[in-house]
């Protein structure tokens, strides 16, 4: 049986082409790109490169790239750092209710130190309206960090809008595109992003390697002290093979950008419809449109999500639920709580991920799939019983 | 995952003696076990669950596990002697055996409620 993997909001396979552009440096080109001797010299060249390369992507000078280890790093790199630069200034930060752990915990943890958090709302669907982060500006608002795509249900935010209103306000803006870069067209100026975190292993390269954008003239310390490396803002010995590979993964990604994600649209409404004819009782978490290509996320009622993913992976398919059971918490997800679905609702929640490796195949695979997995959950769910039995009374 | 690929005893049953229902659609999981008790010994047992996989496979093995016990001796089942039919469960999990204890407890209590004692 062949394994449909339909999770790549969680991670994505390593590319070909991105290991081999690795294998040379694991093999053989170990030098410290510090050094001055041929092999230091040859990781830096390498290395520098795929600073170029990132930069031209997101329309940003090298100097502005700053290597981390990931997304969670870089998240937090922009939190704190931003807030202890501007400590003096004033102690607010504003941020959404939908962000990834990464930000929203260094928020609480700011909260502990003093600090004011604002976590502006999202409608229904999932955006957040500018106008609630404008409003939430103060003279004491240091840092605005809203993310780009949502990593659960995949809704893109009015990113430029909120730019412009902090660019205005002259307070410096972070988002969290760890799910969008190099999937989605940005360019740090049009948008007026000073902060932007993103991470290779989302874009086909290895875990462990990630990037913050920093713009020029933007306050901000480091949150580790050590060496000279990355301008000092983050010491260490770069992971040199793994900035490597994400020049390349990104590099790929952004020269195909425009036919990929319009094949994974494609597949994606093409799922949506048809999972959509075949099973009765679903709904879409999520705005319609204004969503990552690859991403859908579906709410099953009368069924939980765990025993839906133990069910699918039977068959073979991998993906994700957006219920509490899949996590050590029996929260359900802040994200679908926040837009406002009730968690017995949240509870039933699938959230299916393409990427560039699936096929239509497995669209096919998945929509055969489904419906007897749902019917079957279903066919011993006691809401399922008390459901039918008001339909019959009425 | 036996128990839960193949769980055994689903369904409702109609001619119930005792119904245990805990559990609510907040928390995730709702377990309803129904038992049909004869001489005082538990003859048959099914189940209808929402939940995860853990909790289907625990609803599964408690009905197994107490038919055909005397209703003092199946009062004796604990969660851990679930768990530990299943093969153990990982800590995040261990709640789903509890509430097949408390929804074996709540079938036999009903069955009392049911029989005016």
């Amino acid at each position: 049986m062949g394994r449909i993997y339909l999770d790549n909001n969680a991670t994505t396979p390593v590319r070909p082409e991105v290991a081999e552009a690795m294998a040379g440096l694991l093999k053989g080109c170990y030098g410290n790109p510090s050094t001055l001797y041929c092999i230091g010299q040859e990781a830096h060249v390498q290395m520098e490169h795929a600073r170029d390369v990132i930069a031209g992507i997101i329309g940003a000078d090298r100097e502005e790239i700053i290597f981390t280890s990931g997304g969670t790093e870089s998240d937090n790199m922009a939190v704190f750092g931003v807030a202890r630069a501007m400590r003096k200034k004033g102690n607010h930060v504003i941020t959404s209710k939908i962000e990834h752990h990464a930000v929203l915990n260094p928020c609480k943890a700011l909260e502990k130190d003093g600090w004011t958090v604002t976590y502006v709302p999202v409608d229904k669907e999932g955006i957040i309206d500018p106008k609630s982060v404008e409003d939430a500006i103060t003279d004491k608002t240091v840092l605005i960090s809203i993310m780009h795509a949502n990593n659960e249900v995949g809704t893109v935010q009015p990113i430029a809008e909120i730019g412009k209103i902090a660019k205005a306000r002259k307070v410096a803006f972070h988002t969290d595109a760890v799910q969008s870069f190099a999937k989605m067209p940005i360019n740090v100026d049009e948008m007026g992003i000073d902060l932007m975190s993103a991470s290779s292993h989302k874009i086909y390269g290895t875990k462990g390697v990630g990037f913050l954008y920093v713009r020029k003239g933007t306050k901000i310390m480091p949150i580790l002290y050590g060496g000279h490396q990355e301008r000092g803002l983050r010491p260490g010995t770069e992971n040199v093979p793994g900035i490597v590979g994400m020049g390349k993964a990104a590099e790929l990604m952004a020269a195909e950008m425009e036919s990929e994600e319009a094949r994974i649209l494609g597949m994606r409404n093409r799922l949506w419809e048809g999972v959509k004819a075949r099973v009765p009782h679903i709904k879409l978490n999520g705005h319609p449109t204004k969503r990552l290509a690859g991403t859908l996320n579906i709410a099953f009622e009368f069924v939980e999500g765990e025993s839906l993913i133990l069910s699918l992976d039977e068959h073979g398919i991998c993906l994700a639920s957006g219920s509490a059971c899949t996590s050590d918490s029996l929260e359900p997800s802040h994200v679908l709580s926040a837009m406002g679905i009730p968690p017995e609702g949240a509870h039933g929640t699938l959230r299916i991920s393409l990427g560039r490796e699936n096929t239509e195949c497995d669209v096919d695979k998945l929509i055969d799939v489904l419906p007897g997995t749902v019917e079957r959950l279903r066919s011993f769910s006691p809401l399922y019983k008390d459901y039918l039995k008001e339909q019959a009374k009425s | 995952m036996d128990h839960f690929k193949n769980p055994r005893n689903v369904g409702e049953m109609a001619d119930a003696d005792g119904v245990g229902k805990v559990g609510n659609p907040t928390c995730g999981d709702i377990m309803e076990l129904y038992i049909k008790v004869k001489d005082e010994t538990i003859v048959d047992a099914k189940f209808q669950t929402f939940g995860c996989g853990a909790a289907i496979a625990t609803s599964s093995m408690v009905t197994e596990m107490v038919k055909g016990k005397k209703l003092d001796e199946a009062l004796t089942i604990s969660n851990a002697m679930v768990a530990e039919a299943l093969g153990g469960l990982p800590p995040v999990k261990m709640h789903c055996s509890v509430l097949a204890e408390e929804a074996l407890h709540s079938a036999i209590d009903d069955y009392h409620k049911k029989q005016g004692k």
